[in-house]
């Protein structure tokens, strides 16, 4: 790169080439530590980010007529995003020790009740 | 070593009994809640009080009489006359709902109850059930039996009874209710990090918004209490789970209220609540990175990235806010910072009395002892500081300031001196009532727990069931939170207190300052709070009660003397009344949507008769309503309103109407022979002090509000007549005349008139008015 090598000390490397390895050690990490389970709900999360990330371009480049369509669509994503993730969160060895009470089979009716409720408004503000 | 030796008994026969005893404490206190709102209805009669409950008890009976779908679809031609109301999108519809369904079920059941009772008896229920709530939310703050105390204090502080009486049908009735059951759910998710509970709390603020514009204050409290918590480094996927949870839920149930609509996405009094939001995500994004990686540098540059990122969240914010993106805050939230705001740009809700600043004697009046274990309550939750004692704190601050700045946000600010001061009694008692003493023993097994306070029983016994719990070391500690069992060991080892007569003198203190607060509130509660304002009462010499039924004789007098579709003006605070009761369209009332056709009415109001009348015909008015006190001293009258009339017209005509001229030239607010002249034509004074000389049979009249004397001549009227008076002269409705049929204007046609006659007298001339 073109970073000036002199004023690098020994033990560190560039910023730039720190970020990538650090970034291959997060994808090594990642695919290593995580159980299958946990990764099958990352799945999920990517597609509903995905999802409402096209919505959102949508909306700011075409159109944002029918406004509650929108809200509801964008407001879908979003929360079922954060309930998965609050899912993830309960059901994941690394952070389950935070939840005291909540089983993992717990946690998964919660998820279940959260998201209906969710879709109820969002069917109800879909117009 | 202990100063009284206690029975012992089985744990599980004890948590059954303090657990009995928890349900019959709760009943009780749920019945006092409830018969202590009732002074109203037994004084008085069953009866709407006030003015915005009138209008939510017509909306009930459309409601009612008519199903939800009607009540959704409602046009009102008969308010803002004629502007009209879409009344389905301009309401908070949760109070009508809550008491449609009520109606619905008790008919199902076959109980034949008038939708009228229902509304009365809705706020006095609803408190019961608040009682319960703040019992819950305390017990998660401290025990079962500070939640007791907390119960009982906010079923009977006044500060909550005056917007809560049997009668007072308004939307803080069920508000201040869903307020503690979504702080408790709230409180409950965050401890247990559920979904579950997030989503519950999303839909009772669901129900909140529906029922209450201070929803405002869950939507902001809340996202306070998270992003402290993230401040003090006490970020936790609980926090995460319950908070996205709720926001994500709560935002979109939240928009599903017509009259709230987009708001929640476009005003700024929400976008703490979506910058908490996003802040959240990237935290817990930023953990989870961080749980699969060890280096430091990169934890440092994730810091970093959260930085920046939320640097830049907050421009975005920033700068759809500049741009109109984002509406601005709106004026009444101005008027919270600064109190002189409203004075100065918005007159009209200046001049609501509810929204004047609070009186030092208020907070006495309504907390009474409350208020100064208020401070230690707080102290106590900083000892502990866990999340839930974090958002006690936060929601002290928040309520003392703003029951600083409103009288009517006193309303948020009880129950949560209820919580604190009940943490703060209990904490004394739990010291004071417990038999362990640290050094020798010295007492003779006296009986302490004398049974003079209603509540003493309750906490001698659940204190009673904690030493057990020391004893035995079973199940009845396991119930207990940690605080109890802490202080507990504390007072055993080192500290205590000695001897039984600091603790007789103690709790004897406690117990006479519990029942003054009982003596307190109830006096309070009927003299102060139990009074329907639609119907006055006074007492005559002899002692006995005088009802003055002024205000309804002149509606019922409009309801049966008048066509139905006349219309009626009057100040806007009689419009939901007028609507209520006589049934007529009106220009203007307690909704204050329109500022110009309040204005209008102001301007007509102060201007001379020839200025007015234009006015009043081109909207059609018919009829003229008035509210005079000077006879028999209602200080609440017109007259004594009108420099508000005044000043809303001057904000829309500068050039025509000048609060100024309605003083004397000293400065000072006169009605007597020195009254200026803008003041003496106004068509309000007019109307006022009209024939009132006449009462006094030739002796100089006389002003019992404003304690002065009135001119000898009593003001003419040209362009209107008189049409009714009530009995003790409060209302007095006026007719106004039609074009003279033979074009001359009407003050020609009226000395005309007058001037054929040789004594003129107004009540005849007014019989040959009405005859030609």
């Amino acid at each position: 790169m073109a970073g000036p090598k002199k004023t690098v000390t020994a033990s560190s490397q560039s910023p730039v080439s720190a970020i990538t390895s650090a970034g291959q050690d997060l994808v090594k990490s990642y695919v290593d530590n995580t159980p299958k389970r946990v990764k099958i709900i990352d799945t999920f999360l990517l597609f509903i980010m995905l999802s409402g990330v096209a919505q959102f371009v949508y909306c700011a480049l075409v159109t944002n007529f029918p406004f509650n369509a929108f809200l509801a669509g964008f407001g879908s994503t979003i929360g079922q995003f954060v309930l998965t993730a609050a899912f993830r969160a309960q059901v994941n060895p690394s952070t389950r020790s935070e939840f005291t009470i909540i089983s993992p089979e717990r946690a998964f009716a919660d998820f279940c009740i959260g998201s209906i409720i969710l879709h109820f408004f969002v069917y109800n503000f879909l117009g | 070593m202990t100063i009284l030796k206690l029975p012992t008994f089985a744990p599980s026969t004890l948590t059954n009994a303090a657990s009995l005893i928890r349900i019959l404490a709760l009943a009780f206190i749920a019945g006092a809640a409830i018969s202590s709102r009732l002074f109203a209805v037994i004084n008085f009669e069953s009866i709407i009080h006030e003015f915005d409950p009138w209008f939510n008890y017509r909306a009930t009976r459309v409601l009612a009489s008519q199903g939800f779908t009607e009540f959704w679809n409602w046009f009102d031609p008969t308010a803002w006359y004629p502007l009209g109301r879409v009344v389905g999108g301009t309401i908070y519809p949760g109070l009508m709902a809550t008491s449609g369904v009520i109606y619905n079920i008790l008919h199902a059941l076959h109980l034949p109850v008038d939708i009228r009772n229902v509304c009365v008896l809705l706020a006095p229920g609803f408190s019961g059930l608040t009682a319960w709530a703040t019992y819950m939310l305390t017990k998660e703050l401290k025990d079962e039996s500070a939640g007791l105390l907390a119960a009982i204090f906010i079923g009977i502080a006044p500060g909550y009874i005056s917007r809560s009486v049997a009668g007072s049908y308004d939307n803080e009735a069920i508000a201040i209710f869903l307020l503690m059951i979504t702080f408790y759910i709230w409180i409950r998710a965050l401890k247990d990090g559920s979904v579950l509970y997030g989503t519950l709390a999303a839909v009772f603020y669901f129900y909140m918004v529906a029922a209450w514009g201070g929803y405002a204050f869950i939507t902001n409290m809340i996202p306070l209490h998270a992003f402290v918590l993230l401040l003090m480094g006490r970020f936790s996927h609980r926090l995460y789970s319950a908070y996205s949870a709720w926001y994500a839920v709560g935002t979109l149930a939240s928009m599903q209220v017509p009259f709230v609509g987009f708001q929640p996405v476009l005003t700024s009094e929400h976008m703490a609540a979506l910058g908490v939001f996003g802040l959240l995500q990237l935290v817990a994004f930023v953990e989870t990175i961080r749980n699969l990686l060890a280096s430091k540098q990169f934890q440092l540059m994730l810091r970093w990235f959260l930085i920046a990122a939320g640097v830049a969240g907050g421009l975005i914010i920033v700068g759809l806010t500049v741009t109109k993106t984002i509406a601005p805050w709106t004026g009444r939230f101005y008027s919270l910072w600064d109190t002189g705001y409203a004075k100065k740009y918005i007159p009209i809700i200046a001049s609501v009395s509810e929204h004047q600043p609070t009186a030092w004697p208020a907070f006495f009046m309504d907390l009474h002892m409350l208020i100064f274990l208020f401070p230690a309550g707080v102290v106590l939750c900083f000892k502990e500081l866990r999340e839930e004692h974090v958002f006690v704190i936060i929601y002290s601050v928040m309520a003392s300031y703003f029951a600083g700045v409103m009288v009517r946000l006193m309303l948020t600010l009880t129950p949560v001196v209820c919580m604190t001061a009940a943490i703060a009694l209990s904490s004394l008692l739990d010291t004071y009532l417990n038999v362990d003493e640290p050094a020798n023993p010295d007492a003779n097994g006296v009986k302490e727990t004398a049974t003079s306070g209603a509540e003493t029983p309750v906490d001698g016994t659940i204190s009673k069931k904690k030493k057990k719990g020391v004893a035995a070391a079973a199940a009845a500690a396991a119930v207990t939170p940690s605080i109890a069992t802490k202080a507990k060991g504390r007072s055993s080892a080192e500290n205590g207190i000695f001897g039984i007569d600091t603790r007789i003198l103690v709790i004897g203190n406690a117990i006479f300052m519990l029942v003054m607060f009982v003596l307190h509130c109830t006096w309070v509660t009927s003299t102060a709070y139990s009074s329907p304002s639609v119907v006055l009462a006074s007492r005559r010499p002899d002692g006995s009660q005088n009802i003055i039924d002024d205000f309804r004789e002149a509606y019922y007098w409009l309801r049966q003397n008048t066509p139905q579709d006349s219309v009626v003006m009057s100040w806007w605070d009689y419009g939901y009344q007028i609507a209520g009761m006589a049934d007529r369209p009106t220009l203007v009332d307690n909704n204050t949507w329109n500022n110009t056709h309040i204005a209008t009415v102001g301007k007509a109001m102060s201007s001379p008769e020839e200025i007015s009348y234009p006015i009043l015909r081109k909207h059609d008015v018919d009829y003229i309503l008035v509210i005079f006190g000077g006879l028999i001293g209602y200080s609440g009258d017109d007259v004594n309103k009108f420099l508000w009339m005044v000043r809303i017209a001057q904000g829309v005509w500068p050039d025509e109407i000048k609060e100024s001229n309605y003083f004397t030239p000293r400065g000072e607010y006169k009605v007597d022979d020195q009254a200026s002249e803008a003041m003496k034509n106004s068509l309000m004074y007019k109307m006022s002090y009209y024939r009132f000389n006449d009462l006094f049979s030739g002796a100089p009249a006389f002003d019992r509000v404003r304690n002065q004397q009135m001119p000898k001549e009593g003001p003419k009227l040209d362009y209107i007549e008189e049409a009714f008076t009530s009995e003790n002269w409060i209302v007095r409705i006026y007719k106004v005349k039609k074009e003279d049929p033979l074009g001359r204007d009407l003050k020609t046609a009226h000395a005309f008139d007058g001037g054929k006659r040789r004594k003129p007298s107004k009540p005849i001339s007014r019989r040959k008015a009405l005859a030609a």
